[in-house]
């Protein structure tokens, strides 16, 4: 077990350094996507027509394996994280131009003619309305896009050791030391697990609006007791 | 707010709101000028034709028509969210296409079926949304925004709460506070109170009458229930399917005299008996012969006996009727409540109209309807056949009188 942890010299970073890098190579690309999914997903909401072409198209890039995606990038960019994150990138948008897509369409019609009627511009409309309604859509998206980004790191490896967390899997096969594989995976895993932990914390604090938040936000409300919402509605039926 | 305290241009249009008995006149002003108005989309469907409507200030116009007569679309050509494909909409005497679309909707309130909440904000950040954008800071937004749940009756205690806390009627509260938030002239209303049950309406559309009292607002309201057109509306613009309007009139106006055999269909087949809540019972001669106190003497019976109708209405002690009796059942001292006929329900004399005192007449065992004061004590007892004579009184008069202020001139 003390060698679990005894990282080899060649991949120049600690546990915690391949760490470090590992988070970096996988959350750098979903905030990335998330960037280019915003507008791309807006320009789907509005013109109707392009969306099935762009679904069409992330689909077939998120199809493209990665060892191809390097195989042409590394022409440019070199054996770089740079090489890494730019598939993961590409990849992430498969996940996040639906999601946003959809939780945005999932505003309620009368919210939207309201918002229109009490004078709001298509840009304060998306931003103010549209995109917080499709915060639960969006984050369920990010919890998807940053997991399978988690997973995606490890195959760096090939390029040269940009695999953080995933070179250990090659080294665990030159040195033959098993327990550096085991360390890979359950690591990794960790990673995962904890980032998706997180993702829905930020949920529920971005989201005290939702029935699901109910608790959260009943401690909120000051004084609001359980019953309290029964009983205005029966007070309004009453009327 | 902008034109409500400017001098007014257009004509002064007058009528009475009420046919017969009780005749308030109020003089409007014109806000909003439609005038040959006509929407066509792309695909060739007319949705509006040639409309024209001069809709009065400080009061309530409705639209009402089946399905597809273009209503909505109408209303949101009002605030262009839809732009019309002919003809011009006139704001206090000023093209809507003159002023910004966002500032031209800023100034009008807008409530909608389901209220359109933002699900993501507070009910008073909701309600806070158009002083906001209109750059009031957020503490003297708040405020008006408390002051605005107040005055449409919700309790302060839901400022903090999510939509998804309230009931639909709450919601909609909610929405017409939102839509009066920075004090609008003008209030579009697409259907408002049509999502929720209809206990819950009733109590909304008197709510709106008694804000409306008070705030006095320029108010186009579309329904598709006639009942609630005739309930609301100052005036009632009936549209027929392909965006022509059918009538353009007062509800009782609308209901003595409807233009064609489509607004009559429209109407329904009650029409006479709905038109007869524009008339008010006060008119009634109330008997108060037949009227006899629990502990009436045998001499006040015999009386009261003798004065040739066929049932007793027998009063409680502190002036309330108990119930029917015919006068030979009755015995002095040792009035047995229990024997009594139910008397059903009473109406208000003077207060309740011609339509609540014929309904009471006709649920009542004996035919006959009892009127009570405001404090519930018998009033006296009236017949349906006398109903029936103030009915048709009440319709001559009427029609005498829709002759000399000549209707058409508030119909156009």
């Amino acid at each position: 077990m003390n060698r679990f942890f005894d990282i080899p010299s060649d991949l120049q970073h600690d546990w915690l350094g391949l760490i470090v890098v590992h988070l970096r190579e996988a959350l750098l690309p979903v905030l990335g996507g998330l960037l280019l999914a915003l507008p791309l997903a807006q320009l789907c909401v509005r013109l109707r027509w392009l969306y099935p072409p762009v679904l069409w198209v992330t689909t077939v890039l998120y199809a493209i394996p990665s060892l191809a995606f390097f195989v042409v990038l590394i022409d440019y960019t070199g054996q770089t994280e740079l090489t890494v994150m730019i598939p993961l990138t590409v990849y992430s948008l498969v996940v996040l131009v639906p999601a946003i897509v959809d939780g945005v369409r999932s505003v309620p019609q009368e919210t939207l003619a309201a918002a229109t009627a009490m004078g709001f511009g298509p840009v304060r409309r998306y931003v103010q309305v549209q995109l917080p309604i499709a915060v639960p859509a969006i984050l369920a998206g990010l919890r998807v896009a940053t997991v399978s980004s988690i997973s995606l790191v490890s195959v760096g490896m090939l390029i040269g050791n940009q695999g953080a967390l995933g070179n250990l899997l090659h080294d665990a096969q030159i040195y033959n030391r098993p327990e550096l594989a085991w360390n890979s995976v359950i690591t990794s895993a960790a990673l995962a697990v904890l980032a998706d932990g997180a993702l829905v914390v930020v949920r529920v604090l971005l989201t005290p609006w939702m029935p699901g938040a109910k608790r959260g936000a009943k401690s909120r409300t000051a004084g609001a007791r359980p019953e309290s919402a029964a009983v205005p509605a029966l007070e309004d039926a009453a009327r | 707010m902008r034109g409500l305290d400017s001098p007014r241009n257009g004509p002064k249009l007058g009528w009475s709101r009420v046919g017969g008995i009780s005749q308030t006149r109020r003089v409007f002003g014109v806000l909003i000028r439609i005038d040959s108005v006509t929407k066509r989309y792309p695909d060739g469907t007319v949705a509006v034709d040639r409309l024209s409507l001069d809709i009065p200030d400080r009061s309530i116009t409705v639209l009402v028509g089946p399905s597809g007569c273009g209503k909505t679309t109408t209303l949101r050509m009002i605030n262009r969210m839809v732009e019309p494909s002919e003809g011009t909409i006139l704001i206090d005497g000023v093209d809507s296409r003159q002023q910004s679309v966002n500032t031209l909707r800023r100034g009008m309130g807008y409530v909608i079926q389901n209220a359109g909440l933002f699900q993501h904000r507070t009910v008073v950040d909701n309600i806070a949304t158009v002083p906001r954008m209109l750059g009031w800071s957020k503490d003297k937004a708040r405020a008006r925004a408390r002051e605005l749940m107040e005055r449409v009756g919700l309790d302060a205690s839901f400022a903090k709460r999510y939509p998804y806390q309230l009931s639909g009627g709450q919601q909609q509260r909610v929405g017409v506070a939102r839509a009066l938030a920075a004090d609008p002239p003008v209030l579009l209303m697409d259907e408002p109170f049509s999502a929720v049950d209809p206990v819950v309406r009733k109590g909304l559309q008197d709510e709106l009458l008694r804000l409306q009292a008070e705030l006095g607002k320029t108010i186009v309201f579309v329904t598709h229930d006639i009942d609630e057109a005739v309930k609301l509306g100052t005036m009632v613009a009936v549209l027929r399917t392909g965006g022509r309007l059918a009538q353009f009139a007062p509800p009782a106006e609308l209901l003595s005299d409807p233009a064609d055999a489509f607004v009559e269909d429209f109407l329904g087949a009650d029409r006479g008996i709905r038109r007869l809540s524009f008339f008010s019972s006060g008119g009634l001669d109330l008997l108060t012969a037949p009227v006899v106190a629990v502990d009436a003497t045998a001499e006040q019976i015999a009386c009261r006996a003798a004065s040739d109708v066929p049932y007793l209405l027998v009063t409680g002690l502190d002036g309330r009727p108990l119930g029917w009796s015919e006068p030979g059942a009755l015995t002095a001292g040792r009035v047995d409540v229990g024997q009594l006929l139910p008397y059903g329900r009473p109406f208000v004399a003077g207060k309740d109209s011609l339509r609540a005192a014929l309904d009471c007449a006709v649920l009542s065992p004996t035919g006959w309807a009892v009127a009570v004061d405001a404090e519930g004590r018998a009033a006296g007892v009236v017949s349906q056949t006398a109903i029936g004579e103030a009915i048709r009184g009440a319709h001559a008069h009427a029609s005498a009188h829709a002759a000399s202020v000549d209707p058409k001139a508030a119909t156009r």
